[in-house]
């Protein structure tokens, strides 16, 4: 089986976001970087597959020369091989523009399956895998915790709303998009480091892909959300603040 | 047709709470762009949905029935709305952002060259929409530049469903052409996981508890508050995808929906899809260490600190004014 898992480079959770001069995106400089969470769980799932039923781990980025921590991350927990597409302003592509890419780099590989995370936790967009399944003209599925080969194609247990699942039978190659939660992440081992740095990467320009990545959508302007709701902030050291609110939940709110 | 498109979601045979924001929401749009607004539902039978929906300040109601939509599909579902688009030529296309939107709508947007503005949160003048990016800390203004219908899809909650105006429309019948054989998933029935032993729901306080809380070997700190205040304990997802705390204990859009008298959010930075499932509650505390985490500003009261130190000391507070 070879699979093909589109990864992102995302800021750190914790890290301190800045709105930059122009007021148009954030501002990178400084920013710590991570791996997209759900990605890592497309990954975990993939390598799963692949120790099951054999095959190649293929992980798929775009973005700056930064990212390349976070292939030799993936290469470290076990992929076999990367793409990377150097693409220097992802941020002023929109979401069609990015998948564009991805799919110009996934075309000539033919996989058997190709797995993303269901949503970034930067843009939070969550449209990637889907339009790459459109671009490939391949079937797709959605928000999925469990993927099963079988003679078939595949069987994948889908999340829906409110607690319910749903089974979905589609035949491969197919584009799936992974939820967190559906595996453990494994950690990557001082070997899967050491071998990391021998595994090819292979370097695509945005141009050499050679198509049109225009956007159709433009973020004009980001910044901070305005507060609608005035939050009673009870301030002073944890015994004074806790104090206070027990006195506010009982006589203010009275829900004590 | 031109002019505003609402795509209404059913629910058990009815028009789904969100498929009213997203009429609300069109509603605006429609007034901002001074266009028409018309509704589509989609499905094997969709009489009752469409009367419905036929209650509203719609010009045209447009019943999309075949066989073949009466289990969601993408395939099915794109197809359709492909050939009505066709047909009919709207500029705006309006969603509930529900996951089966999430499923199929960006590869209907793909399909004619076009891309979707998804999750929106507000419509001003232009048209711009706003949505949220960075997990909720900030707010991205887009503005759509092509040439082919815009695909918006509204957040829950951001529209109100009551403010969608009532009216009298037409209803119509679309039957578009699909053959099994072009679609290519094969959806089960839904089903529940593990059996439901805890009914948040139902609980009146409730402590929930998320990544704040840095280790699993931490987590009796917040079962000694909850304990105190006779609260259940719930969390937010990665809690659960993580193992700490059993999956029926999530709370947010993939998880319960909750309406407690009190919530506690304990370490929860108020991620969208978990923010939607404590709407409900009537008061809401946050305690996190990052004075930006947007749970704040769906709390009525907040405390900016170490929950290793808060926690604790509240649970002694709350014990001792008992």
């Amino acid at each position: 089986m070879k699979i093909i898992v589109a990864i992102k480079q995302v800021p750190e959770r914790d890290a301190q976001i800045r709105i930059d001069a122009a007021g148009k995106w954030i501002e990178e400089s400084g920013l710590q970087y991570a791996l997209n969470e759900s990605d890592a769980y497309a990954l975990e799932e993939a390598l799963q597959l692949k120790e099951k039923h054999g095959g190649e781990v293929v992980v798929l980025t775009a973005g700056p020369e930064r990212v390349g921590p976070t292939i030799r991350e993936a290469l470290a927990k076990g992929a076999d091989r990367a793409i990377h597409i150097d693409c220097a302003d992802l941020n002023k592509l929109d979401a069609l523009g990015v998948a564009r890419l991805l799919a110009a780099a996934v075309k000539p590989e033919n996989p058997d399956l190709v797995l993303t995370g269901l949503q970034s936790d930067d843009l939070g967009q969550g449209q990637t895998g889907v339009i790459l399944a459109e671009l490939l003209s391949l079937p797709h599925s959605t928000l999925i915790l469990h993927v099963d080969k079988t003679d078939a194609g595949l069987t994948v247990k889908r999340e829906l709303e409110e607690g319910w699942f749903q089974t979905i039978e589609l035949p491969a190659p197919a584009v799936l998009t992974i939820q967190s939660g559906g595996n453990k992440l494994r950690y990557a081992t001082l070997m899967g480091i050491k071998r990391a740095k021998t595994k090819e990467v292979r370097v695509v320009t945005a141009a050499e892909l050679a198509v049109d990545a225009a956007p159709v959508v433009v973020l004009e302007r980001v910044a901070l959300p305005q507060k609608q709701k005035s939050t009673q902030m009870l301030t002073g050291s944890p015994k004074e603040a806790a104090a206070a609110l027990v006195e506010k939940l009982k006589f203010e709110a009275r829900v004590l | 047709m031109s002019g505003i498109l609402v795509v209404i979601e059913e629910r058990d045979g009815h028009v789904s709470r969100a498929s009213w924001e997203a009429i609300a929401a069109g509603q605006k749009l429609a007034t901002l762009a001074g266009q028409p607004m018309n509704a589509v539902v989609l499905g094997a039978k969709t009489e009752q949905s469409a009367a419905e929906v036929a209650s509203k300040a719609l010009a045209k109601v447009v019943r999309i029935e075949h066989p073949l939509l009466a289990a969601y599909t993408a395939d099915g579902f794109t197809l359709a709305l492909q050939q009505f688009f066709a047909a009919e030529k709207p500029d705006y296309v309006v969603f509930p952002h529900t996951y089966q939107v999430r499923d199929y709508t960006p590869k209907l947007a793909t399909r004619l060259g076009q891309a979707l503005i998804g999750d929106v949160t507000a419509i001003a003048d232009g048209p711009v929409f706003t949505r949220q990016l960075m997990q909720g800390r900030l707010n991205g203004s887009y503005r759509p530049t092509g040439s082919g219908p815009c695909f918006v899809s509204v957040q829950a909650g951001a529209f109100r469903a009551d403010e969608a105006q009532s009216g009298s429309a037409q209803i119509t019948v679309f039957t578009p052409a699909i053959e099994l054989a072009q679609i290519r998933t094969r959806p089960s029935e839904r089903f529940r996981g593990a059996a439901q032993t805890v009914d948040l729901g139902a609980a009146q306080r409730i402590v929930g508890v998320g990544r704040g809380i840095k280790d699993a070997a931490n987590l009796p700190l917040v079962q000694e508050l909850a304990t105190a205040l006779g609260a259940e304990l719930g969390a937010s997802r990665p809690i659960c995808d993580f193992g700490w705390l059993a999956m029926e204990r999530q709370i947010g859009s993939s998880g319960q929906t909750i309406a407690p008298k009190l919530y506690i959010a304990l370490g929860i930075s108020g991620a969208i899809q978990h923010l939607v499932g404590i709407k409900g509650s009537q008061c809401v505390v946050a305690i996190n260490k990052d004075p930006d985490a947007p749970i704040f500003e769906a709390a009525d009261y907040g405390i900016v600190g170490d929950l290793m130190e808060v926690v604790p000391a509240l649970t002694e507070a709350v014990k001792a004014a008992q």
